[in-house]
């Protein structure tokens, strides 16, 4: 029998925070162990968590840009369990009035525009990091009380390729709206996946398979891939899956049970007497509201529409935003975008590269490159020579007008001068006209190389290309 | 109260349904959830003073709460907020200094295994 899979991810989101969800210690990757804590985030008795304020605008603002609901109030909750990663016992976090309800994630795969629904958005703390030696375990809590955000999906995935393009999607999202860094090395993305098979074309659903332990976007691709082969073998030799929780073994490639329904965790969640509710108004949501930014999907369609790029070249300026908004200060008065995002994208991509400078070094203005795509366009400068005109551009800041006016590079289009070329080059070289007249027709770039040469470049390349043919068909050689 | 009333929301309790009586939850149930280890002597004492403290809850079932919107709190309060600031953390020395065992900057716990 056929089977298909049916996948509902939740991430886990470090927010980009200067400090802790409930205290004022630092938001931090990398410090020594246990530099970053302080009573709250140990929880030590007696102690009162105050909400970090750029926290839950990130959460709310992360729901505008997924099109979630808002609701008008939302609560954090205790959710209780005995793991040394939480020093309370107890994981703040938003059981059943979330902070963001609904929406959708769009992107592109394999060629059309998906949409993966959200079920909701809630924002939690982060625990604390466990290491473990031979006869113990150590625990550093200057990640317990991070602020972070789950973003749970409907199970819309249908396999483990769509599970890998929705999350980098949702990460290109969050990283543009400045909510997340998502550094993977850092451990700022998580996520644990949900994953069952059903006969292809059924309704139903079946039995729901956790993952855990899956910190890099292509270990979910690889534990999805593995899981949905082993549950399809499991049914196809008559057995039965049961729902359960697995740990993905990145090194060995296999996930193995860690429990079971039966001993699933009872985690008695119940409001935080501590906390107050959130009840967002008018006046912070529209605040809020201002971070919202264009998503990157929406971008690339605007860039494609707008400037009438292929869809590369969009791509790399959704990739890097701030060589798609030079793009665009340029572009946007320019008769050929196309050509200013060749010379953005190749050229001063290239240079930007070689020379380790950002776009704030450039000493040259902007509508430089506007000048010389005119130059080009107007047949008074070589592609070729615009290269070295461009790369003194870089180099001193200077106009393209004002270098090709001092280096004399202007394109000679005057055709008494390039039919004087034409006619040494053709004399020069009696053999290829001979070819070329005998039917060899590629004869001809030849000598029109060596016209461009006579020109140190700055010959017109359609003109000589019209000219040599002229005078090649004419009956007389003029080669003697 | 603050906002308009509305329908409570489920029962985020799972530990013991309201209406339960005195003998219909699991004390050694509970007392795992807890991390407590009881003699049996004492499951059987502790069960049945549970029971007498839910009976006692079960009064409050008389009252008709379905206008009434769930609250943890007495106070009509909302967003109370901190400013993004980072402000000055304890020292590892400081931090570990109640721990029962401590190396190399960490808290040291019995070996972790899930």
């Amino acid at each position: 029998m056929d089977y298909e899979p049916v996948i509902g991810l939740e991430t886990h989101v470090q927010l980009r925070t200067q400090s802790k969800m409930w205290c004022g210690c630092a938001n931090a990757f990398g410090a020594p162990p246990n530099t970053h804590v302080c009573p709250v985030c140990l929880g030590l008795p007696g102690v009162l968590p105050v909400a970090n304020d750029a926290a839950l605008r990130l959460t709310v603002l992360t729901g505008l840009l997924l099109r979630c609901e808002i609701p008008p109030r939302a609560k954090f909750d205790r959710k209780n369990y005995f793991y040394p990663d939480m020093p309370k016992n107890y994981q703040l976090t938003q059981y059943d009035q979330p902070s963001a309800m609904g929406g959708y994630v769009e992107f592109e795969f394999q060629g059309r525009i998906e949409r993966v629904r959200l079920t909701r958005i809630h924002l939690e703390e982060d625990v604390g990091k466990s290491f473990h030696f031979d006869r113990h375990s150590g625990v550093d809590f200057n990640r317990a009380g991070v602020p972070l955000l789950e973003i749970v999906s409907e199970p819309d995935l249908t396999s483990a390729e769509m599970a890998y393009a929705y999350l980098n999607a949702l990460k290109d999202i969050l990283i543009y709206g400045g909510v997340s860094d998502c550094d993977m090395e850092k451990g700022m993305v998580r996520c644990d996946v949900n994953v069952s098979v059903r006969p292809a074309g059924s309704r139903g659903l079946g039995a729901k398979i956790e993952l855990k332990n899956l910190n890099s976007f292509s270990g979910v691709r690889q534990a999805l891939e593995h899981e949905i082969s082993r549950q399809i073998k499991v049914l196809n030799r008559g057995g039965a899956l049961v729902q359960s929780t697995r740990r993905w073994d990145e090194v060995l490639g296999v996930t193995e049970e860690m429990r079971t329904k039966e001993d699933a965790h009872d985690y008695r969640y119940f409001p935080d007497p501590d906390l107050m509710p959130l009840e967002p108004t008018e006046a912070w949501l529209a605040e809020v509201r201002e971070g919202v930014v264009e998503l990157p999907l929406a971008r690339k369609q605007r860039f494609m529409h707008d400037y009438q790029l292929p869809a590369a070249d969009a791509q790399s300026f959704v990739d890097d935003p701030t060589l798609g908004d030079y793009f665009e200060r340029i572009a946007r008065g320019a008769a050929n975008a196309k050509a200013v995002a060749n010379w953005v994208i190749n050229d001063l991509r290239a240079r930007l590269a070689d020379s380790g400078w950002g776009l704030h070094d450039l000493k040259f203005e902007p509508r430089g490159i506007l000048e010389l795509v005119g130059l080009v366009e107007r047949g008074q400068l070589s592609h070729k020579l615009a290269q070295e005109v461009f790369a003194q551009m870089f180099r001193t800041g200077r106009s393209p007008a004002a270098i090709v006016k001092e280096r004399r590079l202007a394109q000679v289009s005057d055709t008494a001068a390039l039919e004087a070329f034409c006619d040494q080059a053709l004399a020069a070289h009696p053999g290829p006209v001979n070819d070329y007249r005998s039917g060899k027709t590629a004869a001809l770039n030849f000598l029109k190389g060596q016209v461009m040469k006579l020109s140190q470049g700055k010959a017109n390349p359609a003109l000589v290309g019209e000219i040599l043919e002229r005078k090649l068909r004419e009956p007389t050689p003029s080669s003697s | 109260m603050h906002g308009t009333l509305r329908q409570p929301t489920s029962n985020p309790f799972q530990l013991v349904e309201p209406t339960v009586a005195k003998k219909d939850f699991d004390v050694s149930y509970v007392a795992h959830l807890a991390r407590l280890e009881l003699a049996s002597a004492e499951a059987e004492s502790l069960g049945r003073q549970l029971g007498q403290v839910l009976a006692y809850m079960a009064k409050l079932e008389e009252l008709d709460v379905a206008q009434v919107e769930p609250t943890a709190h007495a106070v009509p309060l909302a967003n109370v907020t901190r400013p993004d600031e980072i402000r000055p953390s304890l020292s590892n020395a400081d931090a570990l200094r109640n721990a029962p065992a401590s190396n190399d900057g960490l808290f040291v716990v019995p070996k972790i295994v899930e």
